[in-house]
C-alpha cells in the first residue's frame, strides 16, 4: 500500500509539469482535477480505516475532482477563451524552473524530519514542489484563469502534506477549509466573469489602471 | 450561549436576503449591529467558561479584538443607512449580507481558541469582503477585488501550510496532534524545533500579507482605495484586527517557545520596512483614499514593531490596535463623505472640504491629526508608550528610526490632507447631491469622541483588560 501510495505521489509531481508545460487551459483545469482525485485517494492507503475517513476521501474527491473543475470550466466557456496567450515566463523556462523547485523542495524535506509511521513517503517534498509549481504558474501567467489554476495547484499541494494529518485533524476542520475553497473559487468565478465582460478581455496584466507611476 | 452570538450575525444576514426593498434592507444592518454590540458588552462583564472540548473562549485578547470589531461595525452599520440611502439605485442584497456574514466571521476569529477553526473565520473574512470592494461594479473596483482575492488567498492558504507544519511538530515530538492553542504554548518548547520553526516562518508570511506588512501590502492601496468608505473602514480598522490576533496566537506560542527572541527581531524589522515603505509612498499621493492605505501599513508596522519590543510595549501596541481601528474608522467613514460630495478623490480637483462638507472636512482634518499622533488623541499615547519602551530598553536606533518615520509621514500625509480640507474650492467643479446630514456624519463623529476620550482618560476595566491580555503575550514565563 505505501509503495503505491508513493507511485501516486510521483504522478502527482508529474501532473505538476503538465500544468507548467501547456497553454490549453481547459487541458490544466483536468489535470489539477485529477490530482485532486489522486489526493483524495491518498489517505484510504495510508491510514487505517475510520468512518471520518471516509467522509474525508468522499469529501476532497467531490470538491476537487468535480465540483470546482466544473465551475472553472463553466467560467472558461463563459469567457469563451482556449489557451494562455504570451504568458510572462514561457513554458520551457517554466519546466525548467519547475524541475528546479521540485529538487529544492526534496532538499530542504531531507532536513526535516517525519514521524517513525511516515518514514521514507514523499510527501513532504510533493507537497513543497507542488506549492512552489502553483506559485510559478500564478505568478507566470498572464490570464485570469491560469492564475486560478495556479491557486488551486498550490491549495493541492498544501493538502498533500494535510493528509499526513488526515486522521488526527478533526472533521470540522477540513470541512470547513474545504468550504472556504469552494466559496473562494465560486467567487473568483464570478470575479473572472465580470473582468470578460468589463475588458473583453481575461488579460490582467490590462489590469493596470491602479499602478501606482 | 457563544455559538449564539457567532450565528446571530448570520440570522440578520438571512433576513437581509429575504427582505426585497433596497431602502428597508439596510435598516436590518443597525439593529443587528446593535444587538452584537449589547451581547458584546455583556459576554465581557460575564465571560462564560471554555467550551467543551475547549475549542471556544473568549480570552483577554479575544474580548479586545472583539470589542473594537463590535464598536466599529456598529457605527459603520449606522453610517450605511445614511450612505445607502445616497445610492438608492445600486441594489445593496449583496452588500447587506456579505457585510453581516463577514461580522459573524470576526466573532469567530475572536471567540475561537483552536487555530484550524481561526483559520477557517479568517479565510471567510477575506472571501466576504471580495464582493464589499466590488460594490461600485467598475473597471477600477474590479481590478482591485481580483488583486485583493488572489493575494490574500494565496497568503491565507501559505498560512495554511504553515499550520500544518506546526500540528506535524507535535506529531514527531510524540505528543497527541492538536491545534488548540492551549496545549500549543504549554508544549511549545517540546515541539520539534525544525518543523516549528518552519511553520512560525510560514504564518508570519501568510498572517503579514493578510494583515498588510510590507512588502506584502500591495494589495492595500487598491483595494482600500476602490472600496466604498464603510467597507475602507471594516478592513482597516476590523480585518487588520482579525488578522493581528492570528499572529498574536502565534506570537504566544513563539514566546512560551526558546523563539520567541528571534520570532520578536523578524517582526521589529518587518515593522520598520512597513512604515519606511508608508513613509515614501505616502509623500506625492494624489489619491486621498489610497493615502490612507498607506497609513494603515504605517500602522500595522507600528504594532509590529511594538510586539518586536515586547515588555512595556506590549500594552501600547494593544491599545494601539484598539486606537488605529477606531480613528481609521473616521478617516474612511469622512472621506467616503468628501468624497460622495466632489465625486473624485484625487485631489486635483478636492479642495476646500471644509467649506463644501463642513462636518467631513473638519473629521477628516481630526482624525489626520489623531492618526499620525498628536495629542490629545489616543494614538498619541499608544505611539508615545511603544517609543519610551524603545528607549527606555536601550534601543536607540529602533526608537529614532521609529521617530524619524513618524515625522517624515505627518509631512507627507499633511500635504495631501491640508489641501483637500482647507484649499480654495475650485471654480468648474461638478454639482453633486451629496451634503452633510446626521446620518452619515454623526456616526463618524461618535468615534471620534471616543477616539478623543482614551487620548485623556483610559476606563479602569479597559486598562486592566489590556494589562491581561499583555500578559497572555508575555509567554508562559
Amino acid at each position: 500500500m505505501i509503495s503505491l501510495a508513493d507511485q501516486l505521489l510521483v504522478l502527482c509531481l508529474l501532473l505538476n509539469f503538465a500544468v507548467l508545460g501547456t497553454s490549453r487551459l481547459a487541458f490544466s483545469v483536468r489535470a489539477v482535477a485529477l490530482q485532486g482525485v489522486i489526493l483524495g485517494v491518498l489517505p484510504a492507503l495510508i491510514h487505517p480505516f475510520s468512518w471520518h475517513l471516509v467522509l474525508i476521501v468522499v469529501s476532497i474527491i467531490l470538491a476537487k475532482g468535480a465540483v470546482i473543475p466544473i465551475l472553472i470550466m463553466r467560467a472558461i466557456r463563459k469567457a469563451e477563451i482556449q489557451r494562455e496567450f504570451e504568458p510572462f515566463i514561457g513554458y520551457i523556462p517554466s519546466l525548467m524552473l519547475g524541475a528546479l523547485f521540485t529538487a529544492l523542495a526534496f532538499i530542504f524535506a531531507a532536513r526535516l524530519p517525519l514521524a517513525p509511521e511516515h518514514e521514507g513517503l514523499l510527501f513532504v517534498p510533493a507537497s513543497i514542489a507542488t506549492v512552489m509549481c502553483g506559485f510559478l504558474v500564478l505568478m507566470g501567467r498572464r490570464k485570469a484563469i491560469s492564475q486560478v489554476i495556479g491557486y488551486l495547484l498550490m491549495e493541492n499541494g498544501i493538502f498533500v502534506f494535510g493528509l499526513l494529518l488526515a486522521d488526527a485533524m478533526p472533521l470540522m476542520v477540513e470541512a470547513g477549509a474545504l468550504l472556504d475553497l469552494l466559496v473562494g473559487v465560486f467567487v473568483m468565478g464570478i470575479v473572472i466573469n465580470h473582468i470578460s465582460r468589463e475588458f473583453s478581455t481575461l488579460d490582467t496584466s490590462r489590469l493596470s489602471a491602479l499602478r501606482e507611476e | 450561549m457563544m455559538w449564539a452570538f457567532v450565528l446571530l450575525p448570520l440570522l440578520g444576514a438571512l433576513i437581509a436576503w429575504l427582505v426585497p426593498d433596497n431602502r428597508r434592507r439596510s435598516f436590518v444592518l443597525p439593529v443587528f449591529a446593535l444587538v452584537h454590540l449589547a451581547m458584546t458588552a455583556w459576554l465581557l462583564a460575564d465571560t462564560p467558561p471554555p467550551s467543551p472540548g475547549g475549542w471556544i473562549y473568549l480570552d483577554a485578547l479575544g474580548k479586545l479584538t472583539l470589542l473594537s470589531n463590535s464598536i466599529l461595525f456598529t457605527v459603520c452599520a449606522s453610517y450605511a443607512v445614511g450612505y445607502l440611502n445616497y445610492r438608492r439605485k445600486r441594489p445593496n442584497r449583496v452588500l447587506c449580507v456579505a457585510l453581516l456574514v463577514c461580522l459573524s466571521a470576526m466573532t469567530l476569529v475572536a471567540v475561537s481558541q483552536h487555530l484550524g477553526l481561526l483559520w477557517i473565520a479568517l479565510e471567510a473574512t477575506t472571501i466576504t469582503m471580495a464582493p464589499l470592494i466590488y460594490f461600485n461594479h467598475n473597471a477600477r473596483s474590479i481590478e482591485a477585488t481580483w488583486k485583493y482575492l488572489l493575494i490574500c488567498s494565496v497568503g491565507i492558504a501559505i498560512a495554511l501550510l504553515g499550520l500544518f507544519f506546526l500540528a506535524y511538530s507535535t506529531i514527531v515530538a510524540k505528543q497527541d496532534v492538536t491545534l488548540l492553542l492551549g496545549s500549543l504554548i504549554d508544549d511549545a518548547s517540546r515541539l520539534h524545533a525544525g518543523w516549528r520553526h518552519a511553520a512560525f516562518i510560514f504564518l508570519l508570511v501568510g498572517f503579514g500579507s493578510k494583515m498588510g506588512l510590507a512588502p506584502l501590502h500591495t494589495w492595500k492601496p487598491d483595494a482600500y482605495g476602490e472600496a466604498p468608505g464603510l467597507v475602507g473602514a471594516l478592513l482597516a480598522g476590523g480585518l487588520v484586527n482579525c488578522a493581528l490576533l492570528a499572529l498574536l496566537r502565534v506570537y504566544q506560542i513563539a514566546a512560551a517557545s526558546t523563539e520567541g527572541a528571534l520570532f520578536q527581531e523578524v517582526l521589529l524589522v518587518m515593522g520598520l520596512i512597513s512604515m519606511a515603505f508608508a513613509a515614501v509612498f505616502m509623500a506625492k499621493q494624489t489619491d486621498f483614499k489610497r493615502m490612507l492605505a498607506y497609513s494603515s501599513v504605517e500602522h500595522v508596522g507600528i504594532i509590529a514593531v511594538a510586539l518586536g519590543l515586547g515588555r512595556a510595549a506590549l500594552f501600547g501596541a494593544l491599545l494601539h490596535m484598539i486606537n488605529n481601528a477606531l480613528t481609521k474608522g473616521v478617516l474612511f467613514l469622512s472621506s467616503g463623505n468628501i468624497h460622495r460630495a466632489y465625486n473624485s478623490k484625487s485631489t486635483q480637483f478636492v479642495r476646500g472640504a471644509l467649506r463644501r462638507t463642513p462636518w467631513s472636512g473638519a473629521l477628516f482634518l481630526a482624525a489626520f491629526l489623531a492618526i499620525t499622533g498628536s495629542p490629545p488623541f489616543g494614538p498619541f499615547v499608544s505611539e508615545f508608550l511603544i517609543v519610551s519602551s524603545a528607549f527606555v530598553q536601550g534601543n536607540y536606533w529602533t526608537g529614532g528610526l521609529f521617530l524619524i518615520f513618524l515625522a517624515m509621514i505627518f509631512i507627507g500625509m499633511a500635504a495631501t490632507v491640508l489641501p483637500v480640507v482647507m484649499g480654495k474650492i475650485p471654480n468648474d467643479i461638478e454639482k453633486t447631491p451629496y451634503r452633510d446630514s446626521a446620518h452619515t456624519v454623526l456616526p463618524p463623529l461618535l468615534l471620534m469622541g471616543l477616539v478623543l476620550v482614551l487620548g485623556v482618560w483610559i476606563p479602569a476595566p479597559l486598562q486592566a483588560l489590556l494589562h491581561e491580555a499583555a500578559g497572555l503575550l508575555g509567554g508562559g514565563k
